[in-house]
């Protein structure tokens, strides 16, 4: 690979970066602004927030429950198993209700967002608008970005608690009464917990929307441009929750002192 | 301000993944000349729609809407001047999610100035005029080809615009519904109405046309009127006229 290459290579990267963010701004910047089209954050409310419910819930049970289990195995030996309640909570509400339910709803709301703007683009439709004197940011954009801001955290804070009870589920297999597994909360989490267990959601959904959107309105070709779109907001959107993450659980420590 | 009557551009270059779309480009569309642009497909006619409405950036050269030149310009700051434009994209690209009666009203609905009932009263007005009034209720899925076409006419009519551009308007309609479009094309002109269309339909852009414009490989081969057009000695232009084996085409 010579330095062309590279030179090439690098550039389209930075370039890519400098629009996703050129459009995060944009969009963050739209939704103070009117109109602020109610009817379409409230549809795009229901088709990304309230649909993701069940897949939630179903997450948050079964993660529950193994994390329970395998608590309770590792704490067995210890006769330390009255503490899997704290466990299985602070797990969850810190990172891995706000991951796995962000990663869900990447894999099904993100590709439906992408796939959804990358078809009007495809078919002229965005053209159409912006033709019509819509701002797209304003009418495509930001209202599934407020959409996203607000059902993140609210199904996040759905898959913790759901995950509480699956954890309970678990345990009172193993004798652990409710009494003793509710005790075992406050002894491993603090408020800051809650805090950092909804702030997360909250970035997740941006990174989610803004995603999704930046994909798609930047969809080429036919069906299989969209096919592609799709695909690459999902893969992308999992990855930078990941790694953001990391870095927001690198904040909360650095807070926490 | 706005008081120059055309839209044109000024030594338009325009590339796409290194290909040249169009060098050194002149085109002007002066108010009550309808004009087609003919040319093989691939040839860049839509690029020079998008290019008019400001929907693509050029690399180079000057795009005006009557006096203002919109080139460099946010979408934002030359909204107004797009007012006047119209469009009725090659798929009507009709937007899936509304009905055909939102589809119709939805520049009026976005601009908030007119109250339900003189939206409704207007919607229905432009469905009559094209002829689907029955469609109103009705999702663009559930329509034809050559429905979709004349709701994105009656669409584009509903901001009652100076000029409407035509991105293939007959392309995929049987003989009928090709005839209509014709139809509804020369009932626009005689309300005043400018129309710009590219094709590669010599039929419909004979009838609907007084000025002809022939693009190939990024480049103005002509302009003139039918009679001069079917009298020019252009290779390129009377192979497109009478093709024979079309090898002045092959990229």
């Amino acid at each position: 690979m010579n330095f062309a290459v590279i030179d090439k290579v690098l550039l389209n990267s930075f370039h890519e970066l400098q629009n996703y963010f050129t459009l995060a701004g944009r969009t963050f910047v739209r939704i103070f602004q009117r109109p602020f089209y109610y009817r379409e954050f409230a549809v795009q409310f229901d088709k990304l927030g309230f649909s993701s419910l069940f897949i939630c819930v179903l997450t948050g049970l079964f993660s529950g429950m193994v994390m329970a289990l395998q608590s309770l195995i590792q704490l067995k030996p210890f006769a330390a198993t009255s503490y899997v309640g704290g466990m299985v909570a602070v797990t969850m509400i810190k990172e891995l209700g706000p991951v796995l339910a962000a990663l869900m709803v990447a894999g099904r709301v993100g590709s439906a967002i992408t796939a959804e703007l990358g078809t009007m683009v495809v078919t002229e439709q965005v053209d159409a608008m912006r033709v019509e004197g819509t701002d797209i940011i304003k009418r495509l954009v930001a209202p599934r970005l407020k959409a996203m801001l607000l059902a993140l955290p609210l199904l996040t804070i759905v898959t913790d608690m759901v995950s509480v009870i699956g954890g309970y589920i678990m345990s009172a297999g193993y004798g652990i009464n409710p009494v003793m597994y509710i005790s075992g909360l406050p002894q491993f989490m603090v408020f800051q917990d809650l805090i950092e267990g909804v702030a997360k959601p909250a970035v997740f959904g941006i990174i989610i929307a803004v995603t999704g959107c930046y994909v798609g309105l930047n969809t080429r070709g036919g069906a299989e441009g969209v096919g592609a779109a799709a695909k690459k907001a999902v893969v992308l959107s999992s990855v930078l929750i990941l790694v953001c993450d990391f870095f927001l659980a690198k904040i909360f420590v650095v807070f926490r002192g | 301000m706005t008081t120059s009557n055309s839209i044109r551009m000024e030594k338009v270059c325009y590339s796409i993944g290194g290909r040249t779309i169009l060098e050194d480009f002149d085109f002007r569309l002066e108010h009550g000349v309808n004009r087609t642009i003919l040319g093989v497909s691939g040839a860049g006619k839509t690029t020079i729609l998008k290019l008019l409405l400001g929907l693509l950036e050029p690399d180079s050269g000057n795009i005006f809407i009557g006096d203002l030149q919109i080139t460099g310009l946010p979408e934002s700051s030359f909204m107004q001047e797009r007012r006047r434009i119209a469009i009725v994209f090659q798929g009507g690209a009709l937007f899936d999610s509304m009905t055909v009666g939102e589809n119709v009203g939805y520049r009026l609905f976005e601009e908030g100035k007119l109250s339900l009932t003189e939206i409704t009263n207007t919607v229905m007005e432009k469905l009559t005029f094209v002829g689907v009034e029955a469609a109103l209720d009705l999702y663009p899925s559930e329509l034809s080809g050559g429905m979709k076409k004349r709701v994105a006419i009656a669409r584009a009519l509903a901001a009652d615009p100076d000029y409407i551009f035509f991105d293939e308007p007959t392309t995929g309609l049987d003989p009928i519904g090709v005839y209509n479009i014709c139809k509804l094309m020369q009932r626009l002109q005689a309300e005043g109405k400018t129309t710009l269309m590219v094709t590669h339909d010599l039929a419909t852009a004979f009838t609907v046309s007084q000025r002809f414009t022939f693009l190939h490989k990024a480049h103005m081969l002509f302009e003139g009127s039918e009679e001069e057009m079917k009298a020019c000695d252009i290779a390129e232009v009377r192979e497109f006229l009478e093709p024979t084996d079309g090898s002045l085409f092959i990229v």
